[in-house]
């Protein structure tokens, strides 16, 4: 290129200028898209179903209401959005905790032992890890439908355990930040093979075992196919298929079924903001966490 | 880091000989995989084999060769679920792509780092609704009666929530769905990339002659090209299991939409109303070797994933 800084500088002003307005026309779009359904979502329970539908979308209409919208929501079905919030946890926490105690282990053995067939259970890892879930969520139906266990809190909890991105975690950090020195110390020590994963290598791991739990717990708390597919009772349902319910019972959207009952949009919104509560507030404390996460998958150095 | 170097890393392991001891740590490593290796043969290894299994035989047991998958194959139903998946997902995957990364290229070269952290942050925050709850807030923003766009919707000429549903209108319903999940996280991950780009390097650009959006094109994209790569595959084999969307927007429409809209609520109609496992299970024998093939392109054909420590 030659170099004619002249007519560059004449060119650049009005380009500029245009390439300034492009940015910051895509940013704030992004923004309204982004951030406007959320507020708009916040401020739903407070207004009637009336007021949402004529008042301005981003007024504020009062906390009576929202004492109203919540009074409605956990009188639907006798208290069901409580039975489906508890069985939430449940199922949400009992994968993690048979997650953490299976996917440690695990990924630390795959890190720092050597044993026949190592290989082969690391790449089969990978590949389930990186194939979406729903592939295996039909199968998973019919293996536990042949085997007669439908409709069981173990049904949905054992398949969640399953957590082969949780193993790739452990095994990514203690095969890049466990100092090996210290392993071979402690064996020459005469530590055994236990007390080496024990005593070292778990206190060294709390970082990690933090991740998985985040990623464990946010993803099975949000999933829905599986428990959609395997928990036919209502009072078997986590709050996800429980949202599913009471949307088919809302008059809005299914005018037939929803008769006479006091779930409208406010009390819909209401119930979709303590659905993703536990994991708006994790959302908000952990992302650094997260996007160490996200980038797990390929920043080994 | 190997991954922004330009060439690829030859992926053959190093010889390793003489180097580790031969078996560290004895046999105490089946012990510790013991657990996980369980339930990756009973929620992984088995359930696979088990839906090949139906695939491949009658409600009888009897082996039928290739006939559930023609079966499946020929049903009026099928042709039109992947047909709609494969709209969805070119649309998708171009939105995603374009303005996932010039985003990110915003964020990283434009703008001062308190208002990109934050706008990262903002963009990011719907990730929290993965799932149902993110359906059913669009539901509300896609109903003309109480969307705060419905000035939008009514300008594009859709005046009633049928409308909107129409059928030419879900993939991109979907879409929005998926981006207003999905992208903010693509973004951070995508800015973090651009970050890993040397400064000389875009300082050596500069001196060239080089504008912002000439840097962007000739050396910023091209250096994260991976990551591009990676976002592509893994959105590819999310998009094809599209299942939540379709179903939820079919229950809220009262039935405009179609039951079978996608390939996994056709496997579930098959499986749920016609009780035909063995149709099911042939659905998502397809569906499987899909995702398989995107993991198996991952792991093999790119350098992101290392099979072992150097």
């Amino acid at each position: 290129m030659t170099w004619n800084p002249a007519p560059m500088r004449l060119r650049t002003t009005p380009s500029r200028t245009a390439s300034a307005v492009i940015i910051g026309l895509l940013l704030a779009v992004l923004l309204v898209f982004f951030v406007l359904p959320v507020i708009w979502l916040l401020l739903a329970p407070s207004k009637t179903a009336g007021q949402i539908v004529h008042d301005n979308p981003l007024s504020f209409g009062s906390f009576g209401r929202i004492g109203d919208a919540w009074r409605h929501l956990f009188s639907f079905e006798n208290g069901a959005v409580l039975t489906w919030l508890r069985n939430s946890a449940v199922y949400a926490l009992g994968s993690l905790v048979l997650t953490l105690l299976t996917s440690v282990p695990a990924g630390y053995a795959l890190a720092l032992t050597r044993f026949r067939g190592r290989k082969v259970l690391l790449a089969i890892t990978l590949v389930t890890m990186i194939m979406p879930s729903a592939t295996l969520v039909l199968p998973v139906f019919l293996e536990l439908n042949k085997f007669q266990l439908i409709g069981t809190a173990w049904s949905v909890i054992l398949p969640f355990s399953f957590y082969p991105f949780g193993v790739y975690l452990v095994y990514i950090y203690f095969a890049t930040s466990m100092p090996r020195d210290l392993l071979a110390a402690a064996r020459i020590d005469g530590c055994s093979e236990w007390q080496l994963f024990i005593r070292i290598a778990l206190p060294l791991a709390k970082p990690v075992i933090g991740l998985v739990a985040f990623f464990s717990f946010v993803g099975n708390w949000n999933n829905f196919f599986l428990p959609y597919l395997v928990l036919p009772n209502s009072d078997e349902f986590p709050i996800q298929v429980g949202l599913n319910q009471l949307l088919s019972s809302t008059p809005s959207f299914n005018p037939v079924a929803g008769a006479g009952l006091d779930i409208t949009i406010p009390e819909l919104a209401l119930a979709i903001i303590i659905a993703i509560l536990p994991v708006l507030v994790l959302f908000l404390f952990s992302q650094r966490a997260l996007v160490s996460g996200m980038l797990a998958g390929a920043t080994k150095e | 880091m190997t991954l922004l170097d330009s060439q690829p890393v030859a992926v053959a392991a190093p010889p390793r000989h003489g180097v580790l001891p031969r078996r560290r740590g004895g046999t105490a490593g089946y012990f510790f995989v013991a657990g996980y290796t369980l339930l990756l043969l009973v929620f992984g290894v088995f359930p696979t084999g088990y839906a090949f299994y139906l695939a491949f035989t009658n409600d009888h047991g009897q082996f039928t060769g290739i006939n559930q998958f023609t079966r499946v194959a020929q049903d009026y139903r099928f042709l039109p679920a992947f047909g709609h998946i494969l709209v969805y997902l070119l649309l998708w995957l171009v939105v995603l792509v374009v303005l996932t990364v010039l985003t990110a290229v915003v964020l990283r070269s434009r703008l001062r780092t308190s208002v990109s952290a934050l706008l990262r942050f903002l963009y990011y925050i719907p990730g929290a609704l993965a799932g149902v709850a993110s359906v059913l807030v669009w539901l509300f923003m896609l109903d003309p009666d109480v969307s705060p766009v419905s000035w939008l919707l009514r300008g594009l000429g859709m005046d009633s929530f049928a409308a909107v549903l129409s059928p030419g209108n879900l993939p991109v319903i979907f879409m929005l769905i998926a981006f207003w999940t999905g992208a903010g996280g693509w973004m951070v991950v995508m800015y973090g990339a651009l970050n890993n780009i040397p400064d000389e390097v875009i300082e050596a650009a500069r001196i060239d002659g080089a504008g912002p959006w000439r840097t962007a094109w000739s050396i910023q994209i091209p250096m994260i090209r991976q990551w591009i790569t990676y976002m592509t595959i893994l959105a590819f084999a999310a998009g094809t299991q599209l299942f939540v969307e379709p179903q939820l927007l079919q229950t809220a429409s009262l039935g405009r939409v179609s039951p079978t809209w996608s390939p996994n609520q056709l496997a579930y109609v098959y499986a749920f109303q016609q009780g035909d496992f063995n149709g099911a299970a042939a659905i998502s024998v397809f569906l499987l070797v899909l995702g398989l093939l995107c993991a198996g392109l991952l792991v093999w054909r790119s350098n992101m994933f290392t099979l072992d420590e150097k």
